[in-house]
């Protein structure tokens, strides 16, 4: 026991500490294995990936939602179209809050279904307001209720985006049609985009989505509809899955009341330009800057 | 034209194997750069087409068929060989098929738009025949701001392509939305109904720490 000193008492108690520390830092990586793939866990952010090594990752993708969700889909990384810059117009005058927007934007993107999310959130509001603090979005009555028009907001890709500029990590960032673009594989899931964005337009995978094989939208991109993992932000894209595609987003398919103008705001013969060019249009927020590529107008 | 001018300016560049050069590296692989090129200006494959809805060449019987289906008689096989009856003054007096037909759509009467000895047709207001299936133009007589917006595609809504370049696409008629009886748009109940945000997880998968 004599050679039980001060100093061998100081080391032990500091080496156990320092594995302490060291076990503790490293305790994620027991669960590792659960969800994160060695390759998933080494993959290199989207704009540094060449299109072959994009392709071996949309393969590991779709094999990994055939493994866990029981559905072959195609998912495919679609580029911006030269050319084209996207711009979407809302009619509020004859908005008559129905939420099949909202619906059809749940199941194009292949939401969780429990928790019935959507990337539109339809709002109720008093007639001569636009006090957006007083729009209430849980509504269930019978529309359009005397008094009130609705204002349907979902992401306004703005050309000065606040969600992109506080991203730590540039999970997020606007591509050339004007999209702004989550990489769902670098997204650390911080939330600092979802408390930037004064339209409260980004959404959190609080848990691993769920979606019933036969409902899963098989039609997926990258960038966009793909199922996401939990933990990380996601946000609307315009559907760029299908807009990039020449298709229209399917909020605007599936609005019966023929709201929603989407288009190239390149192409002066466009609707979307028309109503620019005709239409008392606005923006929400405007003061903030923000510089949406989502207009408001009403008929008269 | 652009050939006849993009040759000679071609031909006088001082250097042209480093035109090509930039060229070449100028569209290379930097990740925001479109990889996949455009159809050429101008090219069409989409064209647009107005709907024509079921309801303006038949009608409801009141019937199913054999598979539950609804049935609909064309107008044709009433109108084409009965002896046209007297237009009535209000859908009340209609005794066969257009029974319980509401009606409040201002202070027209039936043969503001139907012709008075061929109902299956419509007239303009200058008294013009107009098959059923043109509707749209019927409309437009009266409802100017709306028709000026449809023609821009900024009213009715519509399915498939933005692009017409990669595809068509298809518009909703007049009467697709609007009863052209009782035009105005009726409520809906909303779908989607408020959920809790965050609903507790299910009991399988990762445990609560």
């Amino acid at each position: 026991m004599n050679d039980f000193t001060r100093r061998t008492a100081l080391k032990g108690a500091g080496a156990t500490l320092g594995a302490a520390a060291f076990a503790h830092a490293m305790a994620p990586l027991t669960e590792w294995t659960k969800d994160l793939s060695l390759d998933e866990f080494l993959q290199r952010h989207y704009k540094e990936l060449t299109p072959e090594e994009m392709q071996v990752i949309l393969r590991r993708l779709e094999e990994e939602t055939k493994r866990e969700y029981g559905r072959d889909v195609t998912i495919q990384d679609l580029p911006p179209q030269e050319g084209v810059s996207f711009g979407y117009a809302l009619n509020l005058s004859v908005c008559i809050g129905c939420r099949k927007c909202a619906e059809a934007c749940h199941q194009e993107n292949n939401h969780d279904r429990r928790s019935g999310n959507s990337y539109i959130r339809v709002l109720e509001m008093e007639q001569g307001s636009l006090d957006l603090e007083r729009g209430n979005a849980d509504y269930d009555h019978a529309v359009p209720a005397p008094g009130k028009y609705y204002l349907p907001v979902q992401c306004h890709q703005c050309d000065n985006a606040p969600c992109v500029k506080v991203c730590p990590v540039q999970a997020t960032w606007k591509e050339q049609d004007g999209v702004v673009v989550v990489d769902y594989n670098w997204c650390i899931g911080c939330r600092y985009c979802e408390a930037a964005c004064p339209y409260h337009a980004r959404r959190f995978n609080w848990t691993k989505p769920e979606v019933p094989a036969e409902e899963i939208n098989p039609d997926q991109g990258y960038l966009s509809n793909r199922i996401r993992p939990q933990g990380v932000v996601e946000k609307c894209t315009f559907c760029l899955h299908r807009t990039r595609a020449g298709r229209l987003p399917a909020c605007l398919e599936a609005c019966p009341t023929g709201a929603r103008v989407f288009g190239n705001l390149l192409d002066p013969k466009s609707p979307i330009r028309w109503v620019l060019e005709n239409k008392r249009v606005f923006v929400l927020k405007e003061e903030l800057g923000t510089r949406p590529r989502f207009f408001y107008f009403f008929d008269k | 034209m652009d050939a006849a001018l993009g040759r000679p300016v071609a031909a006088t560049s001082p250097f042209p194997l480093l035109s090509v050069l930039v060229a070449l590296t100028w569209c290379g692989c930097e990740r925001d750069v479109p990889r996949r090129p455009q159809p050429p200006p101008g090219a069409s494959t989409g064209v647009e087409t107005v709907l024509v809805p079921e309801k303006l060449t038949s009608i409801e019987s009141g019937e199913v068929d054999a598979l539950g289906k609804p049935l609909r008689v064309p107008c044709v096989s009433c109108h084409s060989l009965k002896e046209p009856a007297r237009m009535p003054s209000g859908p009340e007096a209609l005794q066969e098929f257009h029974r319980g037909l509401q009606f409040r759509h201002g202070e027209l009467a039936c043969t503001s738009c139907h012709q008075a000895d061929a109902p299956q047709s419509l007239h303009l207001a200058t008294g013009e025949p107009l098959p059923m299936v043109e509707v749209v133009t019927l409309c437009s007589q009266c409802h100017g701001p709306q028709a000026r917006d449809f023609r821009a595609g900024a009213h009715g809504g519509m399915t498939g392509h933005w692009d017409l370049s990669r595809g068509g696409r298809t518009r909703n008629n007049c009467v697709s939305c609007h009863d052209p009886h009782a035009p105005k748009y009726a409520g809906a109940l909303p779908v989607m109904p408020p959920r809790p945000p965050h609903p507790p997880p299910s009991t399988e998968g990762r445990p609560h720490e």
